[in-house]
């Protein structure tokens, strides 16, 4: 088989409603652009409207290779031929404490997770706070606290900080930016390219938990139901993965826009169809529950210890039995697979026996869950 | 989910669908769903492509969303920049865009909207913030009216003075009139709305069978509610019946839900007209606050400008509210108009036709065959 695909142009397609589709799979295509005069919330939801804000601002501005590859972290090879993750992300998240987790476990794992997902063992992190006037000094020790106890947990250490105080109004409470850097074990490589037709698709747990715990924690829903955050750091189960499944091509955390997100930067960036089944996915009863009553589709909804595993066919079996075995694995699953049409596309087989498709989310339903 | 399950049933899906396709036989049939909540299970659940292709589903204009007219937005964003205002809305409004941008454009700029779940927590916004005025930016069909006009009681009750109500309520009974007047289509019958007729119950469509000889199937929101009221449809015509059926009568009672129709008349009175969106003026078809509740309507106690703005042209959800084009069919349609630039509302909601299809239904029949009929991984 090979790479190259034979796209019909629209005007060489008969049927009127098929001339529509490829005309809009070309425009998707393009770079977003950015039209706003001013930041909206949508800027930072990392939907499209981020896309073209990083593109047109920050990548604009600070171009150079490693940068363009636009990972969860960036792969840097020292003099000597070892390579390190380097990755950061600030922390935001209202209300700061929820249940399962606070904005000082996210702010460890979130990073960790970044770096483990691009193939690093995780080592050390930076932290910075920002921190409003008339913040309480017991409630910051139990949260640098709490940080702490999620670097233990995860391996790693907080080797360097900085704190700034903004007066009252100028934050809400409290915001984290942390950085981290791990190392990339010798001959371990991961790439949307290396995607093949056939493989398939893993998810380390279920999905949702951290989004929906966070949109009942903030109260204003009258919803009251047992469900916590998933916040954990995954680097244990990336290792068990990839020890289990050394074919393993590519992995990403399922963050802010949830798996469907994941999904379609790897359709788009790899060009292929990406099937999910909607009745293998791992959720909560009552999280799915209460996806259903507010009208979100889970696949969208953040979660903060999952991420997304493509390897091969053959390698598929092994991968789960390994997730599952460890802590936090249990609910591990193959939820789709690869192939190689619809290009560029998230299809999902639905247990009605139809199919729909995933497309990038627009819009965040929640803003600041992380 | 158990109590989901059984209305999503894969086995019962194929036997309806089966049963389906020999009742319709070689006809061309065309029906239209009345409500957005309808399209988007069709779509979501990809029913579209599971039925035989000479049922065609034409989309309603039920998507309380997509009939709201422009100068109604701006109108709304004016609203939201008066000074000590807070605007409240329900989500999906946010990013109809008017001729000013959206309220997500407001509130960029710095006006006070936020988004709530129900007129009761903008209630609350109000009770918790004596020094601003709160308005409820209130859409929907009678579906919705009720929270609304209990919302009302509740204020009046309360004696709270920093809270309207900017209406926008609508009625259901006349686009179905307008759209069965108008000569683009021909229909064989309707799937009619479900939520609506919990409130209003099932006798105000008989008019639609008895003047213009048309079925109508009260159809629950569940992916095999849509197939069973497909079914249901076909079955008036095998047996040379035409009247109104209520598929969803485990929710839907005949005469609707009196207590709430009771309440609405005291709270809510039918305007002499109203615009819509694309089927522009439909004479009592909306309704506004009560006189009797003068103090809690936004369009008392402000004076907004209420000027009427054209729709862009080249957006043509008039034409797709209406059921005359597919949402492929419309120039703009995936290009210049996405869920992330709409240029029409059809686009913004999720229950409109076009962001429907564009968020679920872009696949072409035997791709989607194709990939349904896969067997599972795992």
């Amino acid at each position: 088989m090979t790479s190259e695909r034979l796209t019909p142009s629209a005007s060489e397609v008969p049927d009127p409603e098929d001339r529509t589709r490829i005309r809009v799979e070309e425009f998707r295509k393009r770079r977003p652009r950015l039209v706003d005069e001013v930041i909206t919330m949508a800027h930072g939801a990392g939907g499209k409207s981020s896309a073209a804000l990083v593109d047109h601002v920050f990548v604009e501005a600070f171009r150079n290779p490693e940068l363009e590859n636009l990972g969860d972290g960036a792969v840097l090879t020292l003099p000597g031929g070892e390579r390190l993750a380097f990755s950061t992300d600030s922390y935001v998240v209202s209300p700061y404490e929820f249940p399962g987790g606070s904005i000082a476990d996210l702010a460890i794992n979130g990073t960790v997770n970044d770096l483990a997902v691009s193939g690093a063992r995780p080592q050390w992190i930076s932290a910075a706070f920002i921190i409003e006037e008339g913040f309480s000094i017991e409630k910051l020790k139990q949260l640098a606290a709490e940080m702490r106890a999620a670097a233990d947990v995860a391996g790693v250490q907080i080797v360097t900080g900085d704190t700034k105080v903004v007066p009252n109004g100028a934050a809400d409470g409290l915001y984290i930016t942390t950085s981290g850097v791990g190392v990339i074990p010798a001959g371990r490589e991961l790439s949307p390219h290396m995607v093949r037709p056939g493989d398939r698709l893993i998810v380390s747990g279920t999905i949702a938990d951290h989004g929906m715990a966070i949109m009942l924690a903030r109260g204003n829903l009258d919803i009251e139901a047992d469900i916590e955050s998933d916040s954990a750091a995954v680097n244990g189960l990336v290792e068990a993965l990839l020890a289990a499944a050394p074919g393993t091509r590519w992995m990403r955390d399922a963050t802010r826009g949830g798996l469907g997100t994941v999904a379609n930067e790897l359709a788009q960036t790899a060009g292929v169809g990406v099937v999910l089944d909607e009745g293998l996915l791992p959720i909560d009863p009552t999280v799915l529950g209460c996806c259903d009553m507010l009208g979100i589709d889970p696949v969208y909804v953040a979660n903060e210890g999952k991420f997304v595993a493509i390897v091969p066919a053959a390698e598929a079996e092994a991968a789960v039995a390994a997730l599952r075995s460890q802590p936090g694995g249990a609910q591990a699953a193959v939820i789709g697979e690869i192939l190689a049409d619809p290009p560029g596309i998230v299809a999902m087989r639905t247990p009605f026996g139809g199919t729909r498709i995933v497309d990038m989310l627009v819009g965040d339903p929640l803003p600041r869950i992380c | 989910m158990k109590f989901v399950d059984e209305f999503r049933d894969p086995s019962a899906a194929r036997a309806l669908v089966k049963s389906i396709t020999e009742i319709a036989g070689d006809t061309e049939w065309k029906f239209m769903e009345v409500c957005g909540g309808h399209t988007h299970t069709i779509y979501r659940h990809g029913i579209e492509h599971l039925l035989p292709e000479n049922i065609e589903l034409v989309h309603g204009p039920g998507c309380p969303v997509c009939v709201i007219p422009m100068g109604r937005i701006d109108d709304a964003m004016w609203l939201a920049e008066q000074p000590d205002v807070i605007f409240t809305t329900f989500g999906d409004m946010m990013r109809v865009p008017g001729s000013r941008g959206s309220l997500l454009d407001a509130k960029a700029r710095g006006a006070d909207v936020r988004f709530v779940y129900s007129p009761l927590d903008s209630l609350k916004v109000a009770v918790e913030n004596p020094d601003k005025h709160v308005v409820f930016f209130a859409v929907g069909f009678e579906t919705t009216v009720p929270s609304t006009a209990v919302t009302l009681l509740r204020a009046k009750t309360l004696g709270v003075k920093n809270f309207s109500v900017f209406s926008n309520h609508v009625t259901i009974v006349p686009p179905i009139k307008a759209i069965l007047e108008s000569p683009d289509l021909r229909l064989s019958g309707f799937l009619g709305p479900g939520h609506v007729s919990t409130v209003v119950g099932i006798r105000p469509y008989r008019f639609v069978p008895e003047v213009y000889g048309k079925p109508v199937v009260v159809a629950g929101f569940e992916p095999l509610d849509i197939l069973a009221s497909v079914h249901m449809l076909l079955q008036q015509y095998a047996d040379g019946r035409c009247e109104v059926e209520n598929q969803y009568a485990r929710v839907v009672r005949p005469e609707g839900n009196t207590a709430a129709l009771k309440l609405m008349g005291e709270t809510f009175q039918l305007r002499p007209h109203f615009e819509w969106r694309g089927l522009g003026f439909i004479s009592q078809s909306a309704l506004k606050v009560h006189d009797d509740y003068a103090d809690f309507d936004a369009e008392v106690r402000f004076s907004m400008p209420g000027v009427r703005v054209a729709d862009p042209k080249a957006c043509q959800c008039g034409e797709v509210l209406k059921g005359a084009i597919k949402p492929w069919e419309c120039k703009v349609f995936g290009t210049a108009c996405t869920p992330e630039t709409p240029i029409g509302t059809c686009m913004v909601s999720p229950e409109g036709a076009c962001a429907a299809y564009y968020n679920f239904g872009r696949l072409h029949r035997e791709t989607a065959l194709l990939v349904g009929q896969g067997a599972p991984v795992g």
